[in-house]
């Protein structure tokens, strides 16, 4: 593969690309060329003959060259956790798994509630200057579920949507509340669907598994229960709603009918929910809790469907990195949380591999559907647009290699699991922040 | 001072004692029959063997537990291996760090046996993990207690003779007692039929199929069985989180003559202890010699605990012999 070696502002042109652009159903050979960042142009016939000496050229050998992916759901652990993640690492964690843009959750600490968080991060990702940082607000004040946060304020920010991370906004009230007054500016609330009194104390989802082990289970029906009130205010405020890393068959039948019945939510799951189930914990292994939790085998087979029929709308990694002494204990005092940026495609590209969801589905839950969800220009090609893309070989095997991970922790269950996918070089405004070996 | 009793030749397996589920039915006749000897030299006036001279066995108690710490305490000291108790306050945030750290200063003084007791589930496991000595699992969270049911299988079948065929109803917490998973274990590997009683609220979700069967009617419960083992229900749960009093549990779940007249008539009662009496069993019937086998139970802990102490140990000298 050539490699991109001087004139970097100047037009580079990636020749020989299998062009996917899922936003638009484009799966064709061609080539693609950037310029001061942007997409200058790109198609079959471009370059048909031979690129023009002035420009560098890279050659991808008939590998797939898309959009970069859009995360929705990251934690970045800056500020107030370093020791866990930075706006530094989480990006090179990013660029390394094919992420370009990533919405980060504002439970750090302090809490992303007012302007001065927001203002923050954006200078913080500015500083790093690698992957696109967009950051959530938080819905209530201090994540308390009582007070609203200023919404208009931290929207006119830069606040993409509302949030309060983990935890559920509870409250019915000042729930219908948040829904209500994000309407004056047409804001998005994306909901962590979990019922608090029923999931209070829980380590696990409920059932044999935690039966066996002894473990305070959560119930599936918590998820359900807070997404089924949610629906109803939706309908009754007209707010825009989405129902964050749906687990269970229960809440997709719930979205899959609210959908069917013309409301505007959306929803996303994350790969581990797609990928494992509760045995995953087997004897007590932390690194497989995460909120909500691995739950049973048929709810994973039902968040297949979900993704197949389209009812799930996005997959996020749900990136939560940990350090070893919050994993390293009892199982229930175990943190809840994988980190997810660098097993985002390999794990969701086995959707395609194994036949669920076609190609440019999964893709497009990864890149424009999320984008649109969150209203950024981002996640397809388009002439003009910045050049955020990823080079990727869709077919190539290997293993998950954690040692590997450029993310500051290693919490991840997947540790050599085998895949097929690999992220050959990311792209953010015609830069290259990763090149594999 | 007495030899220590033989075991039969079957060899256990098993670096740690952390629960019944990991052991065989082979495993647990092994240890069955160890402590049957035991428990005769325990009667004897000279109890004591050299067998863990030299031997350390630290009891690690992370949760209060007179009655445990001393029958692990006595089946050491009746072996002569050097014993020390410690128990660990657990403040609630901090216990996880003391745990693994405790795990490797303690590593660090070369222990030969871990007893370790914690009220997480899973705790003993982790532990075990970061030690290079035996760990026995003195009860973790509402995981596995398997000395109480080894002792508890002891107890049994001195009484009945047997384990193979009896029915056996546990009744009272099932949900968040490590007794009654480590009984279910143990009784149907070997061949026991095992029933709960309890509220649906103190009942475990899914919990047949761990391949038992569940009442919510003590009586239907009870009825026919040879074996009534009672839990103890603990204070906090008394009061309107899991059952609504005290009062209401005693009538519907407390173990009293009336509710006992259906099981078979030499139905024999057990209780780990220590009792709630008129919470989860009536005065009378924790004290009816003839019946109740509680305090035979409290024997023959320390007879199994001796008998995981030689067999554990046993391993040691293999491995201290490679």
């Amino acid at each position: 593969m050539g490699k991109v070696t001087s004139n970097r502002s100047g037009p580079v042109a990636y020749i020989n690309a299998r062009l996917l652009d899922p936003a638009t159903g484009l799966d064709t050979k061609g080539a693609l060329v950037t310029e001061g960042g942007l997409i200058a142009d790109f198609g079959p016939r471009l370059f048909a003959d031979t690129p023009p000496a002035s420009v560098d050229v890279v050659d991808c050998e008939g590998l797939c060259l898309m959009p970069g992916l859009v995360d929705m759901r990251v934690q970045l652990r800056e500020p107030g956790e370093e020791h866990k993640e930075t706006i530094e690492t989480a990006s090179a964690a990013a660029s390394a798994g094919g992420v370009t843009a990533m919405a980060c959750l504002p439970n750090t600490d302090p809490v992303l509630d007012d302007v001065a968080g927001i203002e923050f991060i954006a200078r913080r990702a500015r500083e790093v200057k690698a992957t696109k940082v967009f950051c959530y607000a938080a819905a209530t004040r201090r994540l308390g579920g009582t007070e609203l946060t200023e919404m208009g304020l931290l929207a006119e920010t830069g606040a993409v949507a509302f949030t309060d991370g983990l935890r559920g906004i509870a409250d019915a009230r000042v729930m219908q509340r948040a829904l209500s007054y994000a309407k004056t500016f047409d804001l998005l609330l994306v909901q962590h669907p979990e019922e608090p009194s029923l999931a209070a104390d829980g380590a696990m989802n409920a059932g044999e598994m935690s039966m066996r082990l002894g473990l305070r289970g959560i119930p599936a029906v918590a998820e359900v229960i807070m997404i089924e009130r949610d629906l109803r205010l939706v309908e009754a405020t007209g707010g825009r709603y989405h129902a964050a890393h749906v687990s269970t068959g229960a809440a997709v039948d719930a979205m899959r009918r609210a959908k069917a019945r013309g409301l505007p939510v959306t929803c996303d799951t994350a790969p581990p929910y797609f990928t494992l189930n509760e045995t995953a914990i087997g004897d007590y292994r932390t690194f497989a809790k995460i909120s909500p939790p691995l739950r049973t085998e048929e709810d994973r087979v039902a968040v297949l469907e979900g993704l197949a029929d389209g009812t799930i709308d996005a997959i996020a990694s749900d990136h939560s990195p940990h350090d070893q002494d919050s994993k390293r204990v009892p199982f229930a005092q175990a943190e809840n949380g994988i980190v997810g940026l660098e097993t985002l495609l390999p794990l969701s590209l086995a959707l395609y591999h194994n036949g669920h969801v076609p190609l440019l589905d999964v893709l497009r839950k990864l890149s424009a559907t999320p984008a649109d969800i969150l209203r950024l220009p981002l996640g397809r090609l388009t002439k003009g647009a910045a050049a955020d893309l990823v080079l990727l070989d869709l077919d190539r095997p290997g293993r998950i290699d954690v040692d590997a991970f450029r993310s500051k922790s290693k919490n991840s269950p997947f540790e050599n699991m085998p895949v097929q996918g690999q992220v050959r070089r990311t792209i953010v405004e015609g830069r290259t922040l990763f090149e594999a070996d | 001072m007495n030899a220590p009793p033989k075991a039969s030749q079957t060899a256990f397996r098993h670096r740690n004692l952390l629960g019944i589920a990991d052991l065989s039915a082979d495993d647990i006749s092994l240890i069955l029959d160890l402590s049957d000897a035991y428990a005769q030299t325990n009667r004897e006036r000279r109890k004591k063997s050299d067998l863990l001279d030299g031997r350390t066995v630290i009891n690690l108690f992370f949760e209060n537990s007179t009655r445990t710490r001393t029958s692990f305490e006595l089946a050491a000291r009746r072996l002569s291996a050097d014993v020390i108790n410690m128990t660990v306050e657990t403040s609630s945030i901090k216990k996880g760090e003391t745990l693994l750290d405790t795990a490797i200063t303690l590593n660090a003084m070369h222990p030969d046996v871990l007893v370790v007791r914690h009220p997480e589930s899973g705790a003993v496991k982790l532990l075990s993990e970061k030690v290079n000595c035996a760990v026995i699992n003195g009860g973790d969270g509402a995981h596995e207690h398997p000395t109480q049911a080894l002792l508890d299988a002891v107890t049994i079948r001195r009484r009945k003779g047997r384990l193979q065929g009896l029915t056996v109803a546990i009744c009272g917490d099932i949900q968040h007692s490590r007794v009654a998973r480590s009984n279910i274990y143990l009784l149907q590997t070997m061949g026991a039929r095992v029933r709960v009683v309890a509220p649906p609220t103190l009942m475990p979700p899914q919990v047949e199929r761990l391949g038992v069967e569940a009442f919510w009617d003590m009586e239907k419960g009870l009825a026919d069985c040879d074996i009534v083992m009672m839990l103890r229900l603990q204070t906090e749960r008394m009061q309107g989180s899991y059952v609504p009093s005290i009062r209401e549990y005693f009538r519907f779940f407390g173990l009293d003559y009336h509710k006992l007249s259906v099981a078979k008539p030499d139905a024999l009662i057990m209780h780990p202890g220590p009792m709630n009496r008129g919470v989860e069993i009536d005065s009378e019937v924790a004290d009816d010699f003839g019946r109740s086998a509680i305090q035979e139970q409290v024997e023959m802990g320390v007879a199994v605990r001796m008998a995981c102490l030689d067999l554990l140990t046993r391993n040691l000298a293999e491995a201290d012999a490679a």
